[in-house]
């Protein structure tokens, strides 16, 4: 237990690094480091599957992409849109907002019932197959589809229509 | 059934990246504080190849790189998904192996998109 406080700690902590430093790349690499006490949290929840995915696709894969959006744009210090105390006073109004919504319905859906599992080998990767292939095959399938529009999206939107030229 | 496995199983893994940082660690403060240190204004300038260094290193750069990389994302996220059909390839046998060739051929689809779009080339 002591060691979930610890790393819940160091989440938020990095997490909120992400948030005040001033170098979007620097932001970037604080989200790696929060990423990674996340796979321990999954770890610590003996969500192996999950832990090894958000390893792997969101540390991995994930930040790749996010430092390349952040190298696509113009981040010269000249360039630099003006950030007006007003957009920040309206972006914590917002944020605020947002928390007191979720906790407002956390607190309506009833008592915080913990879940009990009753299989606490259900994360490992030999069980979620049998209920991913079972169960949730239909939202299995449709996953694909999913992808397949996003790799559809991401071609139209990136590649040059060469007879428009 | 299968053997037990807790997150007390990864502890090893722990130590290992322990013994990994802590040596790069060690070795980078051991070479700051062993080291000389004669900085000149040359030796501090980024080298590339012996060129002179012009404007900026913060250029926006061709989405083409993007968008390699985020097909690269879209096919990992399908071998991530053979992980559990593959540890239980033998149990589910070809009712499992048909469920995986439609996620895979709708996937493939995609692929022959790409191909066909010429997305990968490098004009």
């Amino acid at each position: 237990m002591n060691l979930f406080y610890f790393i819940a700690f160091l989440s938020i902590f990095f997490s909120l690094l992400v948030i005040f430093s001033k170098n979007p790349v620097y932001s970037v690499l604080y989200l790696i480091v929060t990423f990674f006490t996340l796979t321990i949290h999954y770890i610590l929840l003996n969500a192996q599957f999950l832990a090894i995915v958000n390893f792997i696709v969101y540390m991995g894969a994930i930040m790749v992409l996010f430092l390349f959006v952040l190298m696509l744009l113009n981040l010269n210090e000249d360039s630099e849109p003006m950030k007006s105390n007003l957009i920040k006073v309206a972006g914590v109004v917002a944020g605020m907002c947002l928390l007191v919504t979720l906790v407002g319905s956390f607190r309506a859906l009833g008592d915080s019932d913990p879940l009990i599992l009753k299989n606490p080998e259900i994360g490992l990767v030999k069980n979620l197959g049998k209920v991913l292939f079972d169960e949730f095959l239909l939202p299995f399938e449709i996953s694909s589809i999913l992808l397949l529009s996003a790799m559809v999206g991401a071609v139209l939107l990136a590649k040059k229509d060469p007879k428009k030229i | 059934m299968e053997a037990q496995s807790t997150p007390v199983s990864y502890l090893p893994i722990i130590f290992q990246m322990i013994v990994a940082l802590g040596f790069v660690v060690t070795t980078m403060i051991a070479t700051h504080l062993l080291g000389p240190k004669r900085k000149t204004k040359d030796k501090l300038t980024p080298f590339e190849s012996g060129i002179e260094v012009i404007g900026n290193a913060r250029q926006p750069f061709s989405i083409k790189y993007f968008l390699v990389a985020i097909l690269f994302v879209l096919f990992d996220i399908e071998v991530i998904f053979m992980y559990p059909w593959a540890v239980n390839f033998r149990e589910m046998g070809m009712e499992g192996l048909i469920e995986m060739f439609i996620f895979m051929g709708t996937l493939l689809l995609g692929f022959i998109y790409i191909i066909k779009k010429k997305a990968l080339d490098w004009e």
